[in-house]
């Protein structure tokens, strides 16, 4: 059973406060979405995760232990970033070579994405030869390649083709099955509500909501979440307004 | 460092058209310079100047740009279970280590064939510290600007400091205190400046130089010949070292 818990964890950016005393904790065999504007958080909240933005103040805990300073727990995490560019002379199959380099010691890999988004077919291309979404397609792949026990994911559909995005709904559904932690930000309340099991909405680098979609749905038969989050964040932002 | 993410980053460069123009256009400059003219220390003259212009001004610019246009790629290695520093010095040494190739090939081959002995080794030695430096300058400005223009705006006026500016300065300041026994601060301005090091060390090679430049004229004086070198030398690899682990310092608190 892994576990990530983030402690009053503080970032800002000159004078801007992007996160405010976050407090959030996520366990296996729960997919989490995060919601909420652009420019909220979402994205420095995934990388303060990752090792990619250092925090103010404030405590990481992945599997109990501080990852300040620390690298060695990356090993479990499987990425996705919104963006995805890779040096124009480097070739797909190399890039998977550095991944392999870097964590080796594992065997068995998941080719399934590398399959059904057919990656076989331009392993030897330049990244400079590929489109935009070919290139989130690698990413995507690689993400998933060493079986991480943590997969966060960054818009994951958002450069991707219809045909492609539902290739990725449906890996992550898969993935859900296998009691792993899985982060997902998205703007798509439609996609939220097939994939995730928990709702947390940053608004202004603080949490907003952090509910169950159980919890949401509050005892109706079915969820219409665009409908419920105004709901729930009309008050809120007529507050902020006034 | 970690030598798998450098043997990719050194594929990916020594692929890249850049590199391989840079190469050829040190390898057409030397070679027309080298057989134009029929007296090797004129050559190793005129091919000093080159590497002393092109070399520094190549090198900040191609490392701050790749540094910039790197950033998703620094950033999907970041992810990575490996540590910061290791993916800082792949980058420096890839970037360094392909520039340093293709001085090498461009301007080395050519030298080499002309029989510019232990001169020729020399420039060469000169020409791969200056690489080294300038990488070291571009990472130091890549690494303080989180914007490209900003960034790329830094590195010229540092290059344009330390090749045009500098010597200039240090001139003014001679003529304006001529009355006074300078020639020990001017020596030590000197060290200031790794492209005026780098000429002194060429030089006092040479044996020239009072033709050359009014510093490297006070450089033999003070020093004579081996002692002068030894000291360029030393301090043309603090000017490596100095910027570089300032550059390591900021990337490793960075935020990406």
């Amino acid at each position: 059973m892994n576990t990530i818990e983030l402690r009053d964890l503080c970032k800002s950016f000159g004078k801007n406060q992007v996160l405010k005393n976050i407090d959030l904790q996520l366990k296996s065999g729960e997919v989490t979405a995060l919601m909420g504007p652009n420019g909220s958080g979402k994205t420095t909240l995934l990388k303060s995760i990752l090792g990619l933005v250092i925090p103010d103040s404030g405590k990481i805990l992945v599997n109990n232990a501080d990852v300040k300073n620390d690298f060695h727990y990356r090993n479990l995490i499987g990425y996705m970033p919104q963006i995805a560019n890779y040096p124009e002379n480097m070739k797909v199959r190399e890039l998977f070579a550095i991944v392999k380099d870097l964590r080796g010691h594992k065997e068995i890999t998941d080719d399934e994405l590398i399959d059904n988004f057919k990656l076989n077919e331009i392993t030897g291309k330049n990244f400079g030869q590929l489109s935009g979404g070919y290139k989130q397609r690698v990413t995507g792949a690689l993400a998933f390649l060493y079986h991480p026990e943590i997969m966060i994911l960054d818009e994951p559909t958002a450069s991707l083709d219809p045909l492609s995005s539902e290739i990725m709904r449906n890996k992550i559904l898969k993935e859900k099955q296998k009691d792993k932690i899985i982060i997902i930000s998205s703007h798509i309340a439609s996609e939220v509500e097939t994939l995730a099991d928990r709702l947390i909405y940053i608004l202004d680098g603080k949490i907003i909501i952090n509910k169950t979609l159980k919890e949401l749905k509050n005892g109706s038969q079915e969820l219409k979440l665009g409908k419920t989050l105004t709901e729930i964040l009309a008050p809120v932002l007529h507050n902020k307004k006034s | 460092m970690n030598t798998k993410i450098l043997k990719y980053i050194l594929l990916d460069l020594l692929r890249s058209k850049f590199i391989i123009s840079y190469t050829l256009f040190l390898f057409l400059m030397s070679m027309s310079v080298i057989y134009i003219g029929h007296d090797s220390s004129k050559a190793a003259v005129s091919i000093l100047n080159i590497i002393l212009f092109v070399v520094p001004l190549v090198c900040i610019i191609f490392g701050t740009i790749h540094f910039y246009n790197s950033r998703e790629f620094i950033e999907f290695l970041l992810t990575q279970p490996v540590a910061r520093k290791s993916i800082f010095w792949s980058e420096y040494l890839g970037i360094s280590g392909s520039l340093s190739a293709a001085f090498i090939i461009g301007a080395g081959v050519p030298v080499i064939s002309a029989g510019i002995n232990i001169t020729g080794v020399y420039l060469l030695v000169t020409g791969t510290m200056l690489t080294f430096i300038f990488v070291s300058l571009a990472f130091l400005s890549s690494t303080i600007n989180n914007d490209k223009v900003r960034g790329v705006g830094l590195s010229i006026i540092l290059w344009l400091y330390l090749s045009v500016i500098f010597d200039g300065f240090v001139m003014m300041i001679f003529y304006m205190f001529r009355d006074y026994p300078l020639d020990k601060y001017i020596v030590a301005l000197t060290s200031l400046n790794p492209v005026d090091l780098s000429r002194i060390l060429i030089l006092l090679q040479i044996d020239i130089s009072a033709l050359m430049g009014f510093t490297g004229a006070t450089f033999q004086k003070f020093f004579g010949s081996i002692t002068g070198k030894f000291i360029s030398l030393m301090l043309l690899l603090l000017w490596i070292v100095i910027p570089a682990f300032i550059s390591l310092r900021i990337f490793n608190r960075k935020n990406f």
